[in-house]
């Protein structure tokens, strides 16, 4: 029997999501993914100075906050021809890497964890028994015997003052949660210590750019100086503060969130065969390590693949006006040139156009236009970005970091290199990446220092800093990998002010709707084929769909003021 | 439940008060939160049974920094705020479950605590199209919105979206985002910020909590406690500033001394905040100690007061007992007044200085927002 089943809103994520799925014999067959809230930061940004968008673009999103801040940077640059100082480019690393060891974490632990471990079930366990298993894992100091009893009680004083809050109406007691107590309280004890830790590793951002989230970048550079003789400056005392958040966010992710990632996904082998989706994956790269114009230092390579092939990886290139084009056949926008046409961002239109059903209403209409999210295709193809996606583009670009440890987590689970291509090998290729991230971060402190010792202390490029210096037109990309996939901004500048501003972000690539051809993007091809054991506890839809780590404020951000008023805008059930 | 933790009735015994003390605290709370006098047994009824006090936090057009800001707090720490100090009863960005559940958690919470649970917002509402640019489960965030804070025994704004509009509001304001005191008849308190500081963001609700009544609001309905004085009069740098010596290019020497970012743009003399005290993520920096201008993020409208790189040609008032009420005054009065009494004020060399800036520089605009100068 064929069922519909709805769910909205989609909770831990960022932002607004609803899912629609078909639920046959237990088994989806077919599934919608809609972004359904509007701002405008692309008009919004029309007329401003170049040198203001980091600001602007950075409040596209606080969750992945500091991401849109460098590829704005990035995109003003690359159209004035500036390239940064080495220090700049270590200190933008060392952001990166910070806010990618939070970020992963905190959506281990509080976004995606309570899709697989059951908070009411570890009132059961036996706190020595849960000790020993995780002291047999991790050298982690709070895994004690003692520890994790004083959480169990504590949460045990919780849940009996009737007041449960945030683990309210969770779907605890579901068949599909399968850890034993003990891993439940093992869990939930580290969702707590990491719910404390995660504070701590965002002062990288603090230090370098005076607050988190929304630390503050500049054009040209980074705003703070380097002086080992000023208390005014990123002094020693400064490089030490930040040497010990490094390796406190080492030890974490080491005791902590791997052996975590590797006990659990133990109990869930059965999910490397579900929620595979797009057989296409695409990261534009990170992490220079001889300057962002040097693509082929970057630690995080870019490239393509196709089709699953690891044999060959394929040039990306965003400027190409034939590789990267936005779709709008199933999206609430009109395209002059008619809603089967395909534009590159340098060419993009957005007029609103809101097709769907007046609410309240039950379902979309899912055979028009059903999401504010467009669809972005590389060459015609959907594609899935992410830890996932430059997990195995450095893998099979042949980076020698990536594929030591990704042998080693296929060989500890037993499982063989397709099983990546999952829900499960999402999630673990992000706890992958965050191990190496957090030693690569160690290395460009290091790097900085050295740099420091050698004496070049610049963090500033000035030359190009006035309007006066720049040319009367100019257009430029910006690239990056948002901890949640390929980032890129597009921008162009006349006049000495901001002419026209165009995003394509990661849940663009992940959320969006079907493309003319009738191709389904990730998330809704990866909801196909899973099972769902109790339409009115879909817990494994939230598996899937948390997996890829959804941010739909950075998804859902056009919107065109002389577009015409139609119906309604934005439609959550 | 025959020991359901201790409430805080129990805490203020423990703390030596006495009954006739709590009585008055709840009256005090019940009046300083609206609620007519016979409503005041209900929230002694709350506050002697329910160990926490129910938070509902409802998100509308918004990025999340200011919940990624919350989480960041150090006293307390999230995890205690959550277990011990509050039930947040429902917040999309944290809550268990999802879908239906969701929306039950949050129609229980509103029916439950009728009148007793704390209101948090995150995000503008958009008034555009008919508030279509923003709803959850088929209602307009307005509606939410009001429904929610029907029952709130307080409601405040989160950063600067809920107390502002902030970036959406910015020119051209294509959805109509709109702050939410402007759409409810009450009182709200105003914590803006993009986000605000985490440290901020839990007093306030402590505020609240503690204290059992709303913390003294300015003008604009933000907590006096950390919006009573400019970045300027609390800044470290100040005294580069009284000397004359500003930053004139990122990263040039007096950038790596650490002198005054006036030149550089920063707002610090027209933002009341408290980052220059209370300082970030455990006091760790603040922008301004960390090289770049303050852009002036707690303050309406300051999207539209760019670029942030153009300094300002003056800024009104000097003396550090100047608050947001007095300073709006006086903007109120002309600026040239106060540009002309600080000019006075300060020595030969930077009153050369701040002439020649004057010349090329943006003006410090007056939000437009009519709150700014309440009697």
């Amino acid at each position: 029997m064929s069922q519909r089943i709805v769910v909205d809103p989609i909770t831990r994520i960022e932002g607004h999501l609803r899912i629609e799925a078909v639920v046959d014999n237990g088994v989806i067959t077919d599934a919608y993914s809609a972004g359904t809230m509007v701002r405008g930061i692309e008009k919004i940004l029309k007329g401003r100075d170049p040198r203001d968008a980091w600001a602007f673009t950075s409040r596209v999103c606080g969750v992945c906050t500091t991401v849109h801040a460098l590829a704005s940077c990035r995109a003003v640059e690359d159209a004035l021809k500036i390239t940064v100082p080495r220090n700049a480019d270590l200190i933008r690393n060392l952001m990166f890497c910070s806010q990618y060891v939070q970020d992963h974490v905190v959506h281990f632990y509080h976004l995606h964890a309570l899709d697989w471990v059951d908070v009411v079930s570890m009132l059961s366990a036996d706190p020595a028994a849960a000790a020993q298993l995780a002291q047999s894992i991790s050298p982690w100091p709070k895994n004690s015997p003692g520890h994790f009893a004083a959480v169990q009680q504590r949460l045990k004083s919780f849940v009996e003052s009737g007041q449960l809050g945030i683990f309210a109406n969770g779907y605890w007691g579901h068949p599909q949660y399968k850890l034993p107590p003990e891993a439940n309280l093992m869990a939930v004890s580290h969702y707590l210590d990491a719910l404390e830790w995660q504070k701590e590793i965002v002062k990288v951002h603090t230090i370098f750019g005076g607050k988190n989230p929304h630390p503050n970048y500049v054009v040209g550079g980074m705003p703070c100086s380097l002086d080992i003789e000023e208390l005014g400056a990123i002094n020693t005392e400064r490089l030490n503060h930040v040497a010990a958040l490094v390796k406190d966010a080492i030890a974490f992710v080491e005791q902590v969130y791997v052996p975590d990632l590797l006990a659990i996904a133990g109990f869930y082998k059965d999910w490397a065969a579900i929620g595979g989706g797009v057989e296409n994956y695409l990261a534009y790269g990170d992490l220079p390590t001889r300057g962002y114009g040097d693509p082929t230092s970057f630690r995080l390579p870019r490239g393509a693949i196709l089709g699953r092939n690891l044999a060959e990886v394929h040039p990306v290139n965003p400027r190409d006006l034939a590789e990267i084009k936005e779709y709008v056949g199933h999206s609430w926008y009109r395209y002059g040139a008619g809603d089967g046409a395909g534009l590159h961002p340098f060419q993009g239109e957005t007029e609103l156009n809101y097709t769907g059903p007046r609410p309240p209403f039950d379902a979309l209409d899912v055979q028009g236009k059903y999401s504010w999210v467009k669809t972005p295709r590389w060459k015609e193809h959907p594609m899935e970005v992410g830890p996932l996606a430059r997990m195995l583009v450095a893998f099979a670009s042949g980076s020698t970091d990536v594929k030591e440890i990704v042998t080693a987590v296929l060989a500890k689970l037993d499982v063989p290199v397709a099983a990546l291509f999952s829900t499960l090998g999402r999630t673990a290729a992000r706890g992958i990446e965050t191990q190496l991230v957090a030693h690569w971060m160690k290395g460009f402190l290091d790097d900085l220092i050295a740099n420091v010792k050698a004496g070049d202390t610049r963090t500033f490029a000035p030359d190009l800093w006035e309007p006066e210096t720049w040319p009367a037109t100019a257009e430029g990309v910006g690239m990056t990998e948002a901890p949640r996939g390929a980032l890129a901004h597009w921008i162009r500048i006349q006049d000495r002010l901001i002419d026209n501003f165009q995003l394509v972000v990661p849940t663009t690539w992940n959320a969006s709707p079907r493309d003319p051809r009738g191709q389904r993007s990730a998330y809704e091809a990866a909801l196909v084929g899973t099972p769902v054991a109790n339409v009115d506890q879909p817990l494994e839809i939230l598996r899937t769909v948390h997996s890829f780590d959804p941010c739909l404020a950075c998804a859902v951000h056009l919107y065109d003021p002389d577009g015409r008023q139609v119906g309604r805008a934005c439609i959550d059930d | 439940m025959k020991d359901p933790g201790r409430t805080l009735w129990q805490a203020l015994q423990e703390k030596g008060y006495s009954r006739r003390e709590f009585l008055q605290f709840c009256a005090v709370t019940a009046a300083s939160l609206g609620l007519k006098a016979s409503a005041i047994g209900a929230v002694v009824e709350a506050f002697e049974k329910k160990p926490r006090p129910p938070v509902v936090w409802l998100h509308f057009q918004e990025c999340t920094c200011c919940s990624e800001s919350f989480i960041r707090a150090s006293h307390p720490i999230v995890a205690d705020a959550l277990l011990d100090v509050i039930s947040l009863d429902y917040m999309e960005t944290l809550m268990a479950a999802a879908g239906h559940q969701a929306e039950k958690s949050l129609a229980d919470t509103l029916k439950a605590y009728d009148g007793k649970y704390i209101l948090l917002v995150e995000g503008s509402v958009p008034t555009g199209g008919d508030g279509v640019y923003c709803t959850i489960g088929g209602r307009t965030a307005i509606a939410i919105l009001e429904e929610a804070a029907k029952g709130a025994a307080g409601v405040v704004a989160w950063g600067n979206c809920a107390s502002y509009g902030c970036i959406q509001a910015a020119h051209p304001n294509p959805t109509g985002a709109t702050p939410i005191d402007k759409l409810l008849r009450r009182t709200v308190v105003n914590v803006p910020g993009c986000p605000p500081i985490a440290d901020v963001m839990m007093a306030v609700v402590s505020h609240i909590l503690v204290f059992g009544r709303l913390p003294d609001l300015d003008g604009q309905g933000r907590p006096k406690e950390f919006y009573g004085r400019r970045v300027h009069d609390t800044c470290y740098r100040r005294p580069y500033y009284d000397a004359g010596m500003f930053v004139e290019a990122f990263d040039d020497e007096r950038a790596r001394k650490g002198c005054c970012l006036y030149r550089m743009g920063c707002r610090g003399p027209v933002t009341y905040n408290a980052c220059s005290v209370s300082r970030w993520n455990g006091g760790v920096s603040y922008p301004i100690q960390s090289g770049h201008g303050c852009i002036g993020c707690s303050e309406n409208g300051f999207w539209d007061k760019g670029p942030f790189y153009q300094h300002l040609s003056s800024f009104p008032g000097f003396g550090i007992e100047s608050t947001a009420d007095t300073v709006g005054l006086a903007l109120g009065a002309g600026v040239a007044v106060g540009v002309a009494a600080h000019a006075v004020a300060t020595n030969i060399r930077k009153r050369s200085l701040i002439a020649e800036n004057r010349q090329e520089s943006v003006v410090a605009r007056e939000p437009s927002d009519d709150k700014k100068v309440q009697p």
